[in-house]
């Protein structure tokens, strides 16, 4: 039988803004199944985004849903998260939210090790705004803030993600959305910060400006410079430049940073000492 | 039974935080607010609360408007720049109406200015602290009591009216150190206000689907009833739209659930909005706030002592205004002085509320208080 999204959906509110073709209804519904298999009470889920046209996640979900100003997720998510522990939050950001103007909080997002469940939606564009280049935006291509074309380095979201000290690190395009779906209930399964680069299309803005007029030409490009971690950790050097390694790229158990506050609580109530350097096995 | 420590005006403002049933703190470093946040750190854990510093001043309200979304009391606490880096947050709280308290504890500016000296120069940021059309709740404390006991305050406008609230400390007052007679803590619990709830079904839940000049009614997240947070202009359920009627209607109940609700109340609460002194024989009425009008004090003795009947009016609710009473004195006085730490800016209310500006003024924007001898003489010049 059929998956029904549609206990999961604000179904009054279909159809979603969301261009023809793109990527984020493929996430969305990666996303329900996903939290479908955590078998999670949608009263406890939590969904937070934050600007662009990935900002529009939350509202179609129906739990308690947070769109926040640009950049923002991550540190409204860990307020939230903080208050209650017992809460499943799922944060969702585009490149631009996620690496651009949000990118400090990312950065200690992942160093905490707070438990949510952050999802970088990476089109490699500014979408909603009609075609400015982002942190992901590679080099060379032509945008309408680069009118001469791109010169600014492409970033590494799961490279900023691991220097910084996410537990979980994963990256998956939503071309096989079963994947998707795997990958996501692992990180979902995850204690700790699970990051996940999830590469998608904007033909609408990307493509239509860089030679991949549809959605199938824009998809097309994304198979082309991903593969799987094992067969990219076998190619040589010049060649593994021009790829994403895609899966799970890190998952280490880490303390996370709510537990690690019950610490807090415990000193400050005397039923322990205070916390010292000797609690932690990392000493610098 | 009243309390009598000895204390600091922000570990107060901190203190009061507490009583008030905060539970949330989230903030970022800046001199000459952090003890406010230092003594959070020390206190919220006690009672399993939860403290966090954060990356950066906009990382710090956005975490604790997610912990005030979630449910819980919750507040920041900065200076003037934290103040402009926090301001797009600001707007959420508004259009959202999420209840925070937000403690600014005013240096000189603009931009980094006199980060260690005094200043009452963010009066105008906390009316306007953000883009858009909407209405600020604005306290100013003049003592180490009132640090405390406006922090309460605060906290039970912010859940009473669903708005961030500013309370305002200025470096003296926040970094005083003296003893201070706190109310009874009883007292305080019984006042503590919370946040109105929804408890019929939840299909039923519109959260923001409330009438003109009223508050939204946002229940806990994580309790069953399932609703919507934007920035974005939304309709009952919170969902965004661009309906041209019900965003007039918001701005308008947004406005309204405060500056309307506070003209036809004469105020926001039964609380004092003002203290007058000296001022039932008066011929010269003084207006002051903050530190400086602890100086305003000694100048009205020293005048009086030198046969001038002087009087002192302070306003506390500095947003909205206490129009009516500055009405009536404008009504009341010829001679009205006005002194402030910055070039000007509550003047300007004052102007507009009386509808005339031939006052006495003194305004100050060094860093330094004003002393109260500079004011005898400059009150002198009106006579």
């Amino acid at each position: 039988m059929a998956f029904n999204y549609d206990q999961y959906l604000r179904v009054d509110k279909m159809p979603t803004l969301w261009c023809w073709g793109c990527g984020d209804g493929v996430i969305l519904k990666s996303v329900i199944r996903a939290i479908d298999k955590m078998g999670w009470d949608m009263d406890k889920v939590c969904v937070v985004s934050g600007i662009g046209c990935s900002g529009r996640f939350s509202s179609y979900i129906n739990c308690n849903t947070v769109h926040t100003t640009h950049g923002r997720t991550i540190a409204y998510a860990t307020g939230i998260k903080l208050t209650r522990p017992d809460a499943h939050v799922i944060v969702v950001a585009g490149d631009g939210d996620g690496l651009a103007i949000g990118g400090n909080h990312t950065i200690h997002g992942c160093r905490r090790n707070i438990d949510l469940n952050f999802i970088l939606i990476n089109n490699f564009i500014y979408g909603l705004t009609n075609s400015q280049i982002s942190p992901t935006t590679p080099q060379g291509m032509w945008c309408v803030s680069a009118q001469n074309g791109n010169i600014d380095p492409t970033f590494d979201a799961c490279k900023l993600a691991i220097g910084a000290g996410a537990s979980f690190v994963a990256r998956e395009t939503m071309l096989d959305p079963k994947k998707l779906e795997k990958v996501l209930v692992k990180g979902f399964s995850h204690k700790g910060f699970s990051f996940f680069d999830i590469m998608s299309n904007c033909h609408i803005n990307l493509g239509r400006k860089n030679k991949m007029l549809s959605a199938m030409e824009n998809l097309a490009w994304i198979d082309s410079i991903t593969v799987p971690l094992k067969k990219w950790e076998a190619l040589p050097a010049e060649e593994q430049m021009n790829k994403f390694p895609t899966g799970v790229l890190r998952e280490v158990e880490q303390a996370e940073y709510c537990d690690m506050y019950e610490m807090v609580i415990e000193a400050a109530q005397g039923k322990r000492g205070k916390i010292t350097q000797d609690d932690f096995a990392k000493k610098i | 039974m009243a309390r009598e420590v000895i204390s600091t005006g922000n570990e107060l403002s901190a203190l009061g935080a507490f009583d008030a049933g905060c539970m949330f703190f989230g903030g970022y470093p800046i001199t000459p607010s952090s003890e406010v946040m230092h003594e959070m750190s020390d206190l919220l854990p006690t009672v399993g609360g939860k403290f966090i510093q954060m990356e950066d001043e906009i990382a710090g309200i956005s975490v604790a408007l997610g912990a005030s979304m979630a449910g819980t009391k919750s507040m920041t606490a900065t200076s003037g720049p934290g103040i402009s880096l926090k301001a797009e947050q600001i707007g959420l709280a508004f259009i959202a109406e999420v209840p925070l308290v937000i403690v600014n504890v005013m240096r000189g500016g603009p931009s980094t200015g006199l980060p260690t000296r005094v200043s009452q120069a963010d009066i105008g940021q906390a009316q306007y602290p953000t883009h858009g059309d909407y209405a600020s709740i604005t306290l100013c404390a003049g003592s180490l009591e009132e640090c405390y006991t406006q922090t309460v305050r605060g906290f039970n406008l912010a859940e009473k009216y669903m708005t961030p609230v500013f309370v305002l400390l200025d470096e003296t007052v926040g970094h005083m150190h003296g003893k201070a007679m706190l109310p009874d803590l009883e007292e305080v619990k019984a006042s503590i206000v919370n946040r109105k709830r929804f408890d019929g079904k939840p299909e039923d839940y519109r959260p923001y689907d409330v009438p003109m000049n009223e508050a939204a009614v946002l229940n806990p997240m994580f309790e069953g009833y399932r609703f919507h947070f934007t920035g974005l202009h939304h309709g009952p359920t919170g969902f965004p739209t661009e309906d041209a009627a019900q965003c007039q209607f918001n701005i308008e109940r947004l406005v309204g659930k405060i500056n309307t609700v506070a003209a036809e109340n004469d105020g926001l609460d039964d609380e004092a909005d003002y203290e007058e002194f000296m001022m039932d024989d008066a011929e010269v009425c003084m207006i002051a706030y903050g530190s400086i009008s602890r100086g305003a004090k000694e100048a009205v003795m020293k005048l009086r002592n030198d046969g001038i009947k002087a009087g002192l009016f302070r306003p506390i609710v500095l947003w909205p205004s206490p129009a009516k009473k500055l009405k009536e004195i404008g009504q009341k006085f010829d001679k009205i002085f006005v002194t402030e730490l910055n070039m000007g800016q509550y003047l300007k209310e004052i102007e507009r509320v009386m509808g005339r500006s031939d006052f006495g003024t003194l305004h100050k924007a060094n860093g330094r208080p004003i002393a109260p001898l500079e004011m005898v003489a400059k009150v002198k010049e009106m006579f």
